[in-house]
């Protein structure tokens, strides 16, 4: 039964680390346009601003 | 680009004193469709003076910016954004934020309530194994109260929109379909957790947690389609309002947005811009389009002292105009009083969902007391008895119902908005199912609202050119209707910069022979007015003499109909609509419009006041009437229909009035929008259907207490699954009207 202790406080940790990053990424704005993800993705311009690289982090102050 | 500041973390910036001047604006942007605008917007913004970051939103059509307010302004991001191509505009504050944090706080319960649901149900499948097997009174025990620390407090946070909305109907003396929803919540868990101190197996934490959540996701689907659809509207109306040039008495001017005007302002109005404001004309004479609102094609001349409207738009000459407040002498607030009374007889209308709720919930809350009580009465424990009431009270109420209508709204709205059409209000779909008249307004709705040459035909090559090369100076509607015609035959004409604009008469020119060219009405032309007898009186004419003694050219132009129209009308008197024309114009125009669109019941020079008693005439008459139209002229009207559409290019506060909006020039969208709307109610219809005959199997066989409360928590979701997937045909089904 030793299992037992360890197995759940895993369990729910994992589980709960999944609703961390779910919580997360509501929260940075990853659900906020997801149609305009797909497209990015296919932009391969290696030379983003780095303003660019930032704005992702600062989605949660715009609303 | 040090200005782009983890606000979130407060980390410090490398530069700290620009993060005060850093500020932020939301744009919408029409034509923002594809990843390409996105990165050509992102590029076009991103090196241009004073702007810390950019962001565009393709699902949104929205771009956000930071910018330092000293470098640049919103107007010069606009003008920039308006150079690569795109027409953008800033939203009204406060607008992007509200709806988006409702949707993001019930995504946050909804993704708590699955994992506490997940969760327990690792452990509750633990405990029924258990059951069959060695799982020694200890460890259930401490699986119960491990199961009781995750579900309390997310029963207490996910489950609070249905308290909060059950508590609002219980204080209006209401029963919603909330009430059933948190009272099974309510005794489940208090019971379960009443078992779990006492140390029995009568523990249901799961059914109840999962309950809320599969109730949580038909609620955030009701409302992320709603956030959407007002997005949408919220774009729309963005793209429409303006900026406004206002005059100080010191001689210097501004530009400000439309909404930071003040009655008293001084406004010039340059020829071709839109006025912003009601107010009066202090200098300069042009002709006013009026088209938004009063729906009457041919402009008017607006001369010092004459009232003009927001909305209407300078065409000839520039025009200082002071703002003044909306007193109640001013055809808006006569709308706006008309509108506040359709609203109000119209009364509320009680949707679907409501109706079956206000006959469901009463019937439930009986069935569960009468369960508890019957098995008292039959000599069963207090404990059995309760677990089979909730058991009832689980099985009856839940997901089925609350998901039967806003799945299927879902999938409908969804379907329209790919085909144009939002939908605003949220019960205009329902009220669009039930109507069997069709209401159009004339100018803007059925019509283009823009004036076509409809004697093309009878003039030479050359005349027309001329013609051209003195109407492209000008931006009355006729005048370009004439260079319309030129280039589209492909005729060279030039343009030249001694044109000159008498407003409310036409262009005239010296040539460089001496001899005058003059475009404009018979008057200007010097031509008797009413000699061609062939012409109806619906059209409205231009001349044109080239000062060289030929016969002076007449050109006629009528408002065309949408390139769809004639159609839509046909297909919709198929289907058995009774389709009538209601207008504000002149009975000529209505009149040719109403035959060429192929409607024989019309009416002209309507009011707005006067258009409201048609409808109330056909309310009367047993009928339910969809209002189609644009002008603000008709606004009180749409308001005051069973059911209103109105285009895209519709005035704000008719689009505001309407249940929702049409985008794009056809009118086809209507019957589709009418044939989704008809199968939205079917389809609802079925699920109830399905949710009913679900209950009528279980409801027996719970109040005779073969449903543990848990075996009830799995046929619900059964149940929610079947309705969403019936819900999901909608998408695709092929509809006919």
């Amino acid at each position: 039964m030793t299992a037992l202790a360890w197995l759940i406080p895993a369990a729910l940790f994992l589980g709960l680390l999944g609703l961390a990053g779910f919580l997360w990424a509501l929260r940075t704005g990853q659900f906020e346009d997801l149609d305009g993800a797909a497209y990015r993705i296919l932009d391969d311009d290696d030379e983003p601003a780095a303003a660019d690289r930032l704005t992702g982090e600062n989605e949660r102050s715009k609303f | 680009m040090a200005l782009a500041i983890d606000f979130d973390t407060g980390a410090i910036p490398a530069e700290p004193r620009h993060e005060a001047a850093t500020e932020r604006v939301t744009l919408a942007v029409e034509n923002l469709n594809c990843g390409g605008c996105m990165r050509k917007i992102e590029r076009t913004l991103d090196g241009a003076p004073g702007i810390a970051h950019v962001r565009a939103n393709l699902s949104a059509k929205r771009v956000s910016i930071a910018f330092d307010p000293q470098r640049t302004g919103t107007e010069a991001i606009i003008a920039s954004l308006a150079a690569a191509g795109f027409h953008a505009a800033d939203l009204a504050t406060g607008t992007a934020g509200d709806v988006d944090s409702t949707d993001r706080d019930l995504l946050r319960r909804l993704a708590v309530a699955g994992f506490a649901a997940a969760n327990i149900m690792l452990l509750s499948v633990s405990v029924w194994a258990g059951l069959a097997s060695d799982m020694d009174a200890e460890i259930q025990s401490l699986f119960h109260w491990l199961s009781a620390l995750i579900a309390l407090p997310t029963i207490g946070y996910s489950g609070q929109p249905f308290f909060r909305s059950a508590q609002t109907a219980l204080k209006a003396w209401r029963l919603n379909m909330d009430v059933p929803i948190s009272l099974a919540l309510l005794l489940a868990t208090g019971m379960s957790l009443a078992q779990t101190i006492r140390g029995t197996e009568q523990v249901y934490f799961d059914a109840s947690v999962s309950l809320v959540f599969f109730l949580l996701i038909g609620r955030y689907l009701d409302q992320s389609l709603r956030s959407r659809a007002k997005g949408a509207a919220q774009n729309l109306l963005g793209l429409k309002s303006g900026w406004a040039t206002v005059l100080h008495d010191d001689g210097t001017s501004e530009r400000l947005h439309a909404r930071a005007l003040m009655p008293g302002m001084r406004i010039l109005v340059p020829a071709g811009e839109r006025i912003a404001v009601d107010g009066r004309v202090v200098s300069g004479t042009s002709d006013i389009d009026e088209q938004l609102i009063t729906g009457e094609t041919v402009p008017r001349t607006a001369r010092p002292g004459d009232t003009v409207y927001a909305g209407t738009l300078a065409l000839t000459a520039p025009v200082e105009i002071e703002a003044t407040a909306a007193d109640d002498a001013t055809l808006i607030a006569e709308i706006a009083r008309l509108m506040e009374t359709a609203e109000q007889n119209k009364g509320r209308y009680v949707s679907l969902a409501d109706k079956a709720a206000s006959l469901y919930s009463p019937l439930v809350h009986a069935l569960g007391l009468a369960t508890f009580l019957g098995w008292l009465a039959l000599g069963a424990g207090w404990e059995t008895a309760l677990t089979t009431a909730i058991s009832v009270l689980i099985i009856t109420c839940p997901c089925a119902l609350a998901l039967a209508v806003p799945a299927v709204q879902v999938a409908a709205t969804s379907r329209l908005f790919k085909h144009g059409v939002i939908m605003t209000a949220a019960d205009g779909l329902e009220r669009l199912a039930e109507v069997d008249t069709i209401v159009f307004d004339k100018t803007g709705t059925l019509t283009r609202g823009e004036p076509e040459l409809t004697n093309g035909a009878e003039i030479e090559d050359d005349t027309l050119a001329a013609a051209a090369s003195l109407a492209v100076a000008s931006r009355h509607p006729y005048a370009q209707a004439v260079v319309r015609e030129a280039r589209a035959r492909g005729l060279d004409f030039p343009s030249f910069s001694n044109v000159a604009e008498t407003p409310g008469a036409g262009l005239s020119r010296v040539e460089d022979t001496g001899a005058e060219a003059r475009l404009g009405s018979a008057e200007w032309c010097r031509v008797a007015a009413s000699t061609p007898s062939s012409q109806s009186a619906s059209e409205a004419s231009l001349y044109f003499i080239s000062g060289t003694g030929k016969p002076p050219a007449a050109f006629h132009f009528t408002d065309a109909l949408r390139p769809d129209a004639a159609e839509t009308v046909a297909r919709m008197r198929q289907a058995g609509f009774d389709i009538s024309l209601l207008s504000g114009d002149r009975e000529s125009a209505v009149r040719t419009a109403a035959e060429a669109a192929g409607i024989t019941h019309w009416l002209a020079g309507r009011k707005p006041h006067e258009k409201i008693a048609e409808l109330e005439k056909m309310k009367a008459e047993g009928r339910r009437v969809l209002m189609i139209g644009d002008g603000l002229n008709d606004a009180p009207a749409l308001a005051a229909a069973h059911a209103s559409l109105s285009p895209a290019s519709a005035a704000e506060v008719s689009q505001i009035a309407s249940d929702g909006i049409i985008q794009g020039s056809r009118l086809g969208p209507v019957i589709e929008t009418i044939a989704v709307a008809r199968r939205n109610r079917r389809m609802a219809l079925e699920n109830f259907a399905i949710a009913a005959a679900y209950n009528a199997i279980c409801i027996p066989l719970a109040v005779a207490g073969f449903v543990t409360p848990l075996i009830a928590a799995i046929a619900m979701s059964a149940s929610s699954i079947v309705v969403t997937t019936n819900a999901l045909r909608l998408t695709t089904a092929r509809l006919k009207l």
